[in-house]
């Protein structure tokens, strides 16, 4: 298993509040921003991404837009600084929001970019974006899906492609010249990752070969894992753990006090993630027929709600530390009880080959940040590594 | 009872009731809901035809249809394969503004056009919204809205049948698809409408939150040969909250028409 550091980069000093207005989120005006401290927790969040290739981690960056939870606008913006700091760590963009992105042959320059200025450890995440995405880049809902296979057609070839240009008429991207310069030094491009929660994604990420991640809830990740298994099976080959991430708030300490502390902190940001006026946390189109047929049924809370793993709700604007244990959300203590969690969690889900460490968030201060990360770094990815296919899995 | 149509190769969930000069209902973006008294109130005076629009109702979407040139081409065809002949063209909100697109392109099969509240055009400057953002407000406060009277316009989703919800979903994810950037309008459709030649009727109700009268207005400015109602203690949909009133305005346009 390896280990690939992020940190939302939030600006936690306007959450109470946005808390108070009940929506951090598309609406929650910037006067609540003091510009000068952005840059300043910008520039620390910074070098909390640098102290990992100290530490021997690997990185991954996401994007939100308009919010306080999340200040990286950009994933290629930040990565290519984060690119001129690190030396060994490999750069994952996870992601890259194609469905919400005007100009997907812009998406494939970056990256070229990127992975040309990194000496060739980018990882490319294309992702469909958060529900909430959509408003701050007035987005089509409707065939979402569809304009994000589109582009992310369109960004492979684009890559891939040496002897340009070529031409693309397509439903939604219409170029007559793409010849992207520089090209990737991963040929025919970087590998390539998606993001979803869904048996469906599972099987169309299997179909392509990607990297699929997931996020807070080893309750959906397992299916969808295990449908990839599944449809890679069919096709004639073997999905290994490399081809699965999962993404968590991880706290670890010195003492188990000290890393449940740390955790309860950075799980501010699971608290703060859902708290968006409600239209733009559903766009008509954005979730399948059947989830909103079951959010028009219960309500528009229904997708604040997690299940655990025995089978009860969890809201995760409320859950303490405990809760998210249970529902995987959250992995915290000693060295030694992190990694034993883990080791447990690899187990259940059938060998997961990437963990996305959510080691900063919210409040938790430079100093605790850089010892998670270190601790972290020095004391359990290492012992990751040597993770795999659980005894279990391998011998079904 | 509905029945289904093939127009154009999209099949289409269609109501007809009634008797007299037909009368083609283009719906509102919450969708048909054909339950109200409305369509029956209108049935009485018109032979009332009301496709639910593709991608609401029992109505298809094509993978290949996705704009509203698309539905007004289509039901300009839903015209002639009906033999439509001086008939009544009426669309509320979404649908008057799918209404004056086929007017603009050919007002051949109707003798007159009546716009509810239509949506559709662009009047104000860059930082004037035009079109109240119904996705970026809360249901209840989108009610508050779209209606005089929020209570009236309550539906308990927790009794509905899941096809029915499910065609709830699909409406609103239709309505984005058609109309969701630019939002709800067609920025040149305003330059067209000079071209609108049948006697043509704006009505309004005088408690519409979602279009202004100034907005109606801008239309009639447009439209050499409209003019200009209000329906009272009525909202965005005057034909759901008073039904009568409606028809009543409806019939006596009809009227006027050689």
């Amino acid at each position: 298993m390896r280990t690939w550091y992020f940190s939302e980069m939030a600006y936690h000093p306007a959450w109470e509040k946005g808390l108070a207005r009940g929506s951090l989120r598309v609406n929650f005006p910037s006067e609540n921003l003091d510009p000068v401290e952005a840059g300043t927790l910008l520039n620390r969040y910074l070098d909390e991404f640098a102290l990992c290739d100290e530490v021997g981690l690997d990185i991954m960056v996401n994007e939100h837009h308009s919010t306080a939870t999340c200040m990286t606008v950009s994933v290629p913006m930040a990565l290519s600084i984060i690119a001129r700091e690190t030396k060994k760590a490999r750069l994952l963009t996870l992601g890259n929001p194609i469905a919400n992105r005007p100009d997907p042959v812009r998406v494939a320059e970056e990256m070229a970019w990127l992975d040309c200025v990194s000496g060739g450890r980018l990882e490319m995440g294309l992702v469909k974006g958060a529900p909430y995405e959509i408003a701050p880049a007035n987005s089509n809902p409707g065939r979402l899906m569809r304009r994000y296979w589109e582009a992310h057609d369109l960004i492979l070839k684009a890559m891939s492609t040496t002897t340009g240009p070529f031409s693309w008429e397509g439903e939604f991207f219409h170029y007559r010249n793409v010849n992207i310069w520089p090209r990737p030094i991963q040929q025919p491009t970087p590998p390539v990752w998606m993001t979803g929660m869904s048996v469906e994604t599972g099987t169309m990420a299997a179909e392509r070969g990607h990297v699929v991640g997931t996020l807070l809830s080893g309750g959906l990740a397992k299916p969808m894992y295990d449908a990839y298994r599944k449809r890679a099976r069919e096709l004639g080959w073997e999905a290994g753990p490399d081809r699965f991430a999962y993404a968590a708030i991880i706290g670890v300490g010195k003492t188990r006090e000290e890393g449940l502390r740390r955790a309860d902190i950075i799980a501010d940001y699971v608290r703060t993630a859902p708290v968006v006026a409600e239209p733009f946390n559903n766009p008509p189109g954005y979730n399948s027929l059947g989830a909103n047929v079951a959010i028009l049924k219960s309500g528009p809370r229904a997708n604040r709600i997690v299940t655990d793993r025995n089978g009860d709700q969890i809201d995760h604007r409320t859950a303490t530390v405990q809760q998210f244990m249970d529902t995987e959300t959250v992995f915290a203590g000693t060295p030694d009880d992190v990694y034993n969690q883990l080791k447990a969690f690899n187990a259940r889900m059938g060998g997961v080959g990437n963990l996305l460490f959510f080691g900063q968030g919210g409040y938790l201060s430079h100093q605790d940040s850089k010892e998670n990360i270190a601790l972290f770094g020095k004391e359990v990815a290492p012992r990751l590594m040597e993770l795999g296919v659980p005894e279990t899995a391998a011998a079904e | 009872m509905s029945r289904h149509v093939t127009v154009a190769g999209v099949s289409l969930e269609i109501e007809e009731r009634g008797q007299g000069r037909p009368l083609l209902f283009l719906h509102a973006g919450e969708g048909l809901q054909p339950q109200r008294p409305w369509l029956d109130t209108l049935a009485k005076s018109f032979r009332v035809i009301a496709p639910h629009h593709p991608g609401f109702g029992g109505s298809a979407l094509p993978d290949w249809f996705g704009t509203v040139d698309d539905i007004a081409y289509l039901y300009l065809d839903l015209a002639k394969q009906f033999e439509l002949d001086d008939a009544l063209l009426v669309g509320s909100c979404f649908g008057g503004w799918v209404a004056a697109e086929m007017a603009v392109r050919n007002t051949a099969p109707f003798a007159g056009l009546v716009l509810t509240a239509p949506l559709g055009i662009k009047i104000g400057g860059v930082l004037d919204r035009d079109i109240a953002d119904m996705h970026g407000m809360p249901r209840p406060e989108f009610m508050k809205f779209a209606w005089a009277d929020p209570t009236l316009s309550t539906i308990d989703y927790a009794t509905l049948a899941d096809t029915e919800l499910a065609g709830v979903a699909r409406g609103r994810e239709s309505l984005a698809l058609f109309g969701w950037k630019p939002y709800m309008h067609n920025p040149r459709l305003r330059r067209w409408l000079h071209r609108i030649d049948i006697p043509t009727k704006l009505l309004w109700g005088d408690k519409d939150g979602i279009v202004s009268q100034a907005y109606g207005q801008g239309w009639q400015a447009e439209i050499a040969s409209s003019t200009m109602e209000t329906i009272a203690a009525a909202g965005h949909y005057p034909h759901w909250e008073q039904p009568q009133a409606f028809a009543d305005r409806v019939t006596a346009f009809a009227k006027t028409l050689s």
